[in-house]
């Protein structure tokens, strides 16, 4: 069965040519774009068009475009991630879309996410929350026996749920305060789980939330809406895990 | 210590620990009260208004109970200010009604219509059984005291404004706790996958205890008299 088309479409989007600029929206007018497209695919489109008339073409982020490199981000209509659960931008549909609608893009709007250009924001700041704690340097020695260190199913299961954090930023861009606690929840809880990480825990959980400090992403306040947004759902659970670790690190310097 | 009372998991555990002790303080404010409507001759609550003023260990805990508003109150702004630096350039279009509740974006809101509540109740009976005496004094069981009940009887069953101020008050108290209760919890780190849609259910349950307990009262004077 063939997929629909979308016989016109509105899009707004923010434009700024560089971090300095002011940055404007403008809306372009596309048409005859098939529902089976990606989001990605879409605006692909749109800048071969906006070429063909010797406009710059609008910067997005992008990469493996599989939904796990976490590299596509992209405020859509109001949301992170656009109008579906569970994915991120490039595993958006344009099914999801109504014909002769008006979509709004916008970048991730973060004091700690700058916009470089257009709908590209600078996310280093999760690079350096990362590099603040996130990693084990305990030495581990040679290749163990599989079977070395037994780890229930549970833990082994929820590091992996935590670990399945691809770093995309929608949780802070989703979030009323742009925090970034369910990333480095997300971080904290993968390693804390497991053996060779619990022994550096609590100097962790002190370093990368004394960075996410410093970076000026703002508090949490538990509203959740981190969870619903994220591509991976990733679960505000680990937010209260970090708060423990976080607590019992200062409580018993 | 100043380093965890600048961060941000520490300036929220201010929030948490302020939070819950206020939370403890509503559960004993709403018992006493409840009294109101259980004994129209007045006796029960005066007794027991008269025992919450002389009891040594209340007059300690009041100190400590006004400084845990101050406390709740002021670092709240503090924190909403710097959540609100986190995003200097605001979405044109926001559409979060998706994945999260309207309370737990407004407690700031919730809590400041709370505080405009406080102040006037506080004016209402604090500031006058406390400071400008003008309550009556009854004598029950020998024992002089204030006639509390008067004072609060009469207030609500003559104004049906104040009768509605104190419903709403306590309806957005409800509101308020129904995404306090819970996250206070959270950010303390008591909280895991099975426990937290526990105390998310027993935070609605308290938060409507609370709302309907408060209610109740203003209304019952307004129906019955």
């Amino acid at each position: 069965m063939a997929d629909k088309i979308l016989k016109k479409l509105n899009i707004k989007v923010w434009r700024q040519n560089n971090a300095q600029d002011k940055g404007r929206f403008e809306t372009y007018t596309i048409e005859n774009i098939s529902t089976g497209s990606s989001f990605l695919e879409m605006l692909d489109i749109l800048n071969n068009n906006l070429i063909e008339e010797g406009k710059d073409p609008i910067a997005f982020d992008h990469d493996c475009r599989e939904g796990i490199c976490g590299t596509c981000s992209l405020f859509i209509n109001g949301r992170a991630h656009g109008p579906d659960t569970e994915v991120t931008t490039c595993q958006l549909h344009m099914r999801k879309f109504k014909d002769g609608e008006t979509i709004t893009i916008e970048p991730w709007r973060a004091a700690a996410f700058p916009v470089i250009k257009d709908l590209v924001v600078d996310r280093t700041a999760f690079e350096k929350i990362l590099q603040a704690g996130g990693y084990i340097s305990v030495n581990t020695g040679g290749v163990p026996d599989a079977n070395a260190i037994p780890i229930s199913h549970e833990d082994a299961e929820e590091s992996m749920d935590a670990a399945s954090c691809i770093g995309c930023g929608a949780c802070v861009a989703a979030c009323k305060n742009s925090s970034a606690m369910l990333f480095v929840s997300a971080k904290v809880a993968h390693l804390a789980k497991l053996p060779q990480g619990k022994v550096e825990a609590k100097s962790r959980a002190r370093k990368m939330v004394a960075k996410m400090d410093e970076l000026g992403f703002g508090g949490c306040t538990n509203t959740g809406a981190c969870e619903v947004e994220c591509p991976k759902s990733i679960s505000i659970t680990n937010i209260a895990r970090l708060n423990r670790e976080y607590l019992t690190a200062r409580f018993s310097e | 210590m100043s380093k965890f009372l600048t961060a941000s998991i520490g300036r929220k555990f201010i929030m948490s620990i302020s939070g819950l002790f206020l939370v403890m303080f509503l559960a004993v404010h709403l018992s006493v009260n409840l009294l109101l409507i259980f004994d129209d001759s007045g006796e029960l609550f005066n007794i027991a208004a008269h025992f919450m003023v002389t009891n040594p260990l209340i007059r300690i805990v009041e100190p400590l109970l006004g400084l845990g508003f101050l406390v709740h109150i002021i670092w709240s702004f503090f924190l909403e200010y710097q959540n609100w630096k986190a995003r200097p350039v605001k979405y044109n279009q926001k559409n979060p009604a998706v994945a999260s509740t309207w309370t737990s974006r407004n407690m700031l809101v919730l809590g400041a219509l709370v505080l405009v509540f406080l102040i006037i109740h506080i004016i209402n009976f604090y500031w006058v059984i406390r400071f400008t005496g003008g309550v009556q004094e009854i004598t029950i069981n020998g024992e002089h005291m204030e006639d509390t009940y008067s004072l609060v009887a009469g207030l609500f069953k003559t104004s049906v404004i104040y009768d509605i101020i104190y419903v709403l008050g306590g309806i957005l108290l409800g509101f308020h706790l129904s995404h306090g209760f819970w996250s206070a919890f959270h950010t303390l780190g008591l909280s895991n996958k099975q426990w937290m849609s526990r105390l998310q259910i027993i935070g609605k349950i308290y938060a409507v205890i609370i709302a309907v307990g408060f209610s109740i009262i203003p209304l019952y004077f307004l129906i019955k008299f």
